[in-house]
């Protein structure tokens, strides 16, 4: 009797799973559909195309060739030029963590107002165009007499100007000033998980500023600092706007160089193969390197 | 401790002067009187202001961003707000597969969506059009609605649904009187942070743009690799403005804060 009942209850929960499982489908479909529409298949036949050939003349030829491939990985051209993206996306990522986690710290111990004034003013610049924002860095550096080697030079720091135009340094100082609020923000919420009564232990207990920011802040905000850099890094990676306009027509990074193999030189095999090296590259950095955080700091995701 | 010393206020200056340099400089040589672009300038003019409304093509392409914006993310929440409540309610067999590829716009650079939508589009006979336009918009600010969608919908208290759906409330009814209302903060952060993407998208909206279609962005990044002068600057200023007032009323009618939650970690 009571195992019949057990059965009909069981029943009764399989229907509702399997009702549940229908209406999970059914509310997703859409997007789903729109997703393998929309994105998987381009996807795909972007990959196919990085296979296909190309000539000045004959256009794409729709075959299953590895032309492409092989041309990115004789040609030093795009061994440099993949070395200069990765080496700029690091010197952002650590300029970045080397400003932007002192500040967040600075940041977190003002009061309120003012907090909330600065956070406005240094997560503000994100909703500002990058164009805007990378042409004011262009304006800044100007030529030889531009403002930022004015300023340098009268504070003595340099003796001669610094050329920021149209080179890897101006690049990288328009970046870190573009991604400056993603490292903040990534720093600031692993603050906000800090107990500010560890530190006054510390201070009870005689540790002085230097070994309270060694000891107790750093090893609680490496986490944010480390995913901030992922966020950083992928981001500078693939960045577009600020290298075409500060790096010009010569000094190519993967994105520049791919936009321009598509709408300018017109061989879209070669700048779907570079696009789909870039994404490939950038999954495996990422992916391993959340891995590595991840075990690395395995107690502070619990 | 809980107090900045000198040197930590002295670096905390620098550094927002430094943030805040470049976008100053903008808005300064916006007023210059002068035909090409000058630092310091001398004196004070609107010309260049003036000027945009001689160059229909930033006025026509801050209208196809502002449309393309507001439409876009609303078509995204239409695919996302089922999506969510899917995700938040059901445990169900490859859910965090779903999950992950709804997610995924944010992981792929942004050159390689263009790249891609450009194929598709022009294998279909649909290139520079507003309507593919429309369509790859959709999917890349898919993820900012659909998150915090999601976020609203896992912390919403379904004991009022359950109350409704006994007073005999049918399946329409139930989401329109009693779940959207519920979860609707979350949907416009959601459409908030979707339109903030689609405006500013620059590097794949850059593949797809034709005359005609262009976004600001697009028409900005094109103008600066043809001619720098100081118009630019101009149209630069009037929207970092427009920026500004649209924050500072967000601000005041709605709470930034709660906007910006959701874009904490835009890489995953």
């Amino acid at each position: 009797m009571s195992a019949g009942i057990d059965t009909a209850q069981a029943n009764v929960t399989a229907t509702a799973d399997a009702r549940d499982v229908r209406a999970a489908w059914a509310l997703t479909a859409p997007a789903l559909m729109l997703f393998i529409g929309v994105l998987v298949i381009p996807l795909a036949m972007t990959v196919m195309l990085s296979f296909h050939d190309w000539g000045q003349y004959k256009g794409i030829e729709p075959v299953f060739i590895l032309k492409n491939w092989r041309e990115i990985a004789t040609d030093p051209y795009y061994a440099e030029m993949f070395w200069r993206t990765f080496r700029i996306a690091l010197l952002t990522t650590l300029i970045t963590a080397l400003f932007g986690a002192p500040e967040a710290y600075i940041l977190n111990r003002m009061s309120p107002r003012w907090k909330s004034l600065f956070l406005l003013v240094i997560l503000g610049p994100l909703l500002i165009s990058v164009v805007a924002r990378t042409l004011g860095w262009a304006l800044l550096f100007g030529g030889n007499n531009g403002l930022v080697n004015k300023l340098l030079m009268s504070l003595g720091l340099i003796g001669s100007p610094l050329r920021f135009m149209f080179t890897e340094t101006g690049m990288v100082v328009a970046l870190a000033h573009v991604m400056m609020p993603f490292m903040v923000l990534s720093v600031w919420a692993a603050l906000q998980r800090v107990d500010p009564q560890i530190e006054n232990a510390a201070l009870s207990l005689g540790a002085g500023p230097l070994t309270i920011i060694r000891r107790i802040i750093m090893p609680q905000i490496m986490p944010g600092v480390l995913s901030g850099a992922i966020i950083v890094f992928s981001l500078s990676a693939s960045a577009f706007a600020t290298p075409a306009i500060i790096g010009g027509r010569r000094l190519k990074v993967a994105a520049t160089l791919a936009y321009d193999e598509f709408l300018n030189t017109l061989n879209w095999p070669l700048g779907a193969a570079v696009a789909i090296l870039l994404l490939v590259a950038l999954v495996l950095i990422v992916v391993g390197s959340n891995g590595l955080i991840e075990r690395r700091y395995a107690e502070m995701f619990r | 401790m809980r107090t900045n010393g000198p040197l930590a206020l002295t670096f905390h200056a620098i550094f927002v002067v430094v943030m805040l340099a470049p976008i100053v400089v903008v808005c300064l040589v916006a007023f210059t009187p002068e035909g090409y672009l000058s630092l310091p300038t001398t004196g004070f003019s609107l010309r260049w202001f003036r000027a945009i409304a001689n160059y229909p093509e930033f006025v026509h392409a801050f209208w196809v961003s502002l449309g393309l914006g507001a439409l876009s993310s609303f078509v995204a929440l239409l695919f996302a707000v089922p999506a969510a409540l899917a995700i938040a309610r059901y445990k169900f067999r490859g859910r965090d597969a779903l999950a992950a590829l709804f997610l995924s716009p944010l992981m792929i650079p942004h050159v390689v969506l263009g790249i891609a939508f450009l194929r598709f589009f022009t294998s279909i006979g649909m290139s520079g059009g507003f309507v593919g336009l429309l369509v790859a918009h959709v999917v890349v600010v898919f993820p900012f609605a659909l998150r915090l969608t999601l976020a609203a919908a896992t912390g919403m208290d379904r004991s009022v649904e359950m109350a409704a759906v006994s007073l005999g409330a049918g399946d329409w009814t139930l989401f329109r009187r009693v779940t959207l209302p519920l979860i609707l903060p979350g949907v416009v952060s959601g459409w908030a942070l979707a339109f903030i993407q689609s405006f500013d998208d620059l590097t794949m909206t850059v593949f797809l743009a034709a005359p005609g279609t262009e976004t600001l962005p697009v028409r900005m990044f094109l103008y600066v690799q043809d001619n720098i002068d100081p118009l630019v600057t101009s149209v630069s200023a009037s929207v970092i403005a427009i920026t500004m007032t649209a924050l500072i009323l967000l601000d005041r009618f709605y709470g930034l804060d709660r906007v910006l939650a959701g874009k904490s970690d835009p890489g995953r």
